[in-house]
């Protein structure tokens, strides 16, 4: 059964299309991951599964439902987006932020602590519980923004049903922090979770990712597991980088070594 | 700073149980105040129904309605100012940013210079503040509309709406204010500075009615302003009908907003300042932000309406040269401490 289905979509929110014949689907618990150049269309396909503009032509399914007739609420518990930059500037403790990320569910303020407390240690930032916002380091805002959207669809034990879309979401972390995320996105796409990220680094979405979906100018120019999409080859027409691709020690993924 | 959710909470409802007591606290001396002053047992005696002669009159007569629209119009100004310092996630906003003040005053400049301050209006209210309150609402829906699209309302198009339609009031009124004669001058000026010295009963049922609709709509939308901070989108994707919630905070923020001018003129800073060091005792969450706002803006304009009436008594001054004068030190000490209080802007 697949969760998320798209078919032929195009979108040109701003007049200009920003994706053109995009098809995919996604299984409960697959993780994929988008790469390409700037300006490639990666974070609007996040966008438009995030609701944030619809598609011109085509349809988005998502559990089998077109995506715009999902009533809020329930989209809300099922679905949620972190966004490369966050506009916060109020002095929202860090626990009162993640708390946000539970206003679709009804589960009470105790319940709603104690996932508040799992997803920030799942992001390290348990210790920083009573910090204010305002007053954090770029990277420490951004695995608290990672664990508000963990809040909106944790769930211990099963996560099946729910779809997470990450904007970049290693840009501001340390290498630590980045292993310790990919360590998070393997746990809840074992527990049934959904996962869509951009990734700017190619072996990190190689590590996380089941697959890879490689944009160009709005269309899929390729896609498939990471050690059928990462060629020398793609980085030459699509980054013109001379890369060397050889099997990861690790003997999972491949590596790339810009040369 | 530590700040714990649970303590932060618990602090919030201190703070709320503290502004609750100091409320009818704050009401008692103010009735007391003025060029007859009034002991407190004498005006509580006043209040139970007891006969103190003068100080019946005075108290029932002129001080009660005066100090209820006070703390009506003080709760009213600065609950609107918290709604807006949130839709507009920025600790530094203020209700006339939506055009409202500067449409009202242009409104009540329209009439005074037309004549209208000679009319009668309707039920007590002068064809003024009628004009005051046309004015505001109409100046928000133009720039609702200006700032309005198909994609929705974009909140800092508003921004600048705001400002545009701001400085376009203020063109026309100074215009008015030109070609005007010198006593009409005077009534525009002596207007738009405020003064809660109309008092009357008519006045206060409107008020309480308005602004008592407004004060319990607000706190309807605390849960949506906690996600608006994070923006926009965001609030969105938590499951929040983003556009509903703007129109809604917007409409009833002209409307409370509109009426205050319209029944005391423009008093200034209660909005901004308020809110803005609530937030800093207790957060920025709006479950305690709003109520509390709106019981320390009744305080602070009743106290401030009871200073403008003995610091120079028997004259007395507009409410809104006390609210700046305290205001304005105030807000400055905190611009300078801001830091501290993980205030980015």
């Amino acid at each position: 059964m697949t969760l998320l289905q798209l078919q032929s979509v195009d979108a040109a929110p701003w007049g200009d299309p920003v994706l053109t014949d995009i098809s995919l689907g996604l299984a409960p618990g697959e993780v994929m991951g988008l790469i390409g150049t700037n300006g490639a269309g990666k974070s609007s396909l996040l966008r438009l599964l995030a609701g944030d503009f619809a598609a011109t032509s085509g349809s988005v399914l998502f559990a089998g439902r077109a995506l715009e007739s999902w009533p809020r609420q329930q989209l809300a518990q099922q679905r949620a987006f972190l966004p490369q930059l966050s506009l916060l500037n109020f002095p929202y403790t860090v626990e009162e932020v993640v708390l946000l990320g539970r206003t679709p569910h009804s589960t009470g303020l105790r319940a709603d602590q104690d996932i508040v407390r799992q997803v920030l240690r799942a992001t390290d930032t348990l210790s920083l519980r009573n910090r204010l916002y305002t007053q954090l380091s770029g990277g420490e805002r951004q695995r608290v923004q990672l664990a508000r959207v963990l809040a909106q669809l944790w769930h211990p034990d099963d996560m099946r049903g729910t779809l997470l879309l990450l904007d970049e979401p290693t840009a501001a972390l340390d290498l630590a922090h980045q292993q310790q995320l990919a360590a998070t996105i393997a746990g809840i796409a074992a527990r049934g979770c959904a996962v869509i990220l951009v990734v700017h680094d190619v072996n990190l979405a190689a590590s996380v990712s089941h697959r890879l979906l490689v944009l160009d100018r709005g269309q899929a120019v390729a896609s498939g597991s990471p050690d059928t999409v990462l060629t020398p080859a793609l980085f030459r027409e699509l980054f013109h980088a001379e890369v060397l691709v050889q099997p990861h020690p690790n003997g999972r993924q491949p590596l790339v070594i810009g040369l | 700073m530590i700040t714990n959710v649970i303590d932060r909470r618990r602090r919030a409802q201190r703070l709320l149980l503290l502004l609750v007591v100091t409320l009818p606290l704050a009401m008692l001396l103010a009735l007391g105040t003025g060029a007859v002053h009034i002991a407190p047992a004498d005006t509580l005696a006043v209040l139970l129904g007891g006969d103190r002669g003068q100080a019946t009159l005075i108290v029932q007569q002129i001080r009660l309605p005066r100090v209820l629209l006070a703390g009506i119009i003080g709760a009213t100004l600065a609950m609107s100012g918290a709604a807006m310092q949130g839709l507009f996630r920025n600790p530094l906003a203020d209700p006339s940013l939506i055009g409202v003040t500067a449409g009202a005053s242009l409104g009540a400049s329209v009439l005074i210079v037309a004549g209208g301050s000679s009319l009668s209006g309707l039920a007590g209210l002068s064809l003024v503040s009628l004009g005051a309150f046309a004015g505001g609402v109409l100046a928000v829906l133009l720039v609702y509309r200006l700032a309005s699209s198909e994609n929705g309302t974009s909140v800092a198009t508003m921004l600048l709406a705001g400002i545009a339609i701001t400085a376009l009031a203020g063109a026309a009124g100074s215009l008015l204010e030109f070609f005007t004669d010198n006593e009409r001058l005077r009534q525009i000026s002596l207007w738009k500075m405020g003064g809660l010295d109309g008092a009357n009963l008519p006045r206060l049922l409107l008020a309480s009615v308005v602004a008592g609709a407004v004060l319990l709509a607000l706190p309807r939308y605390a849960l949506p302003l906690n996600t608006l901070l994070l923006g926009e989108s965001e609030a969105r994707h938590l499951g929040i009908p983003v556009n509903r919630t703007k129109l809604a905070l917007i409409g009833w923020v002209a409307v409370g907003v509109g009426t205050s001018v319209a029944l005391v003129g423009t008093i200034a800073f209660v909005g901004l300042v308020v809110p803005h060091i609530v937030r800093l005792l207790i957060g920025p969450d709006h479950r305690t932000l709003l109520p509390a706002s709106a019981l320390a803006g009744a305080i602070l304009l009743v106290c401030a309406d009871a200073l403008s009436r003995i610091v120079l008594a028997p004259t007395e001054l507009p409410v809104g040269i006390i609210t700046a004068l305290i205001g304005v030190p105030f807000f400055i000490s905190l611009l300078r401490q801001r830091h501290q209080y993980g205030m980015q802007t």
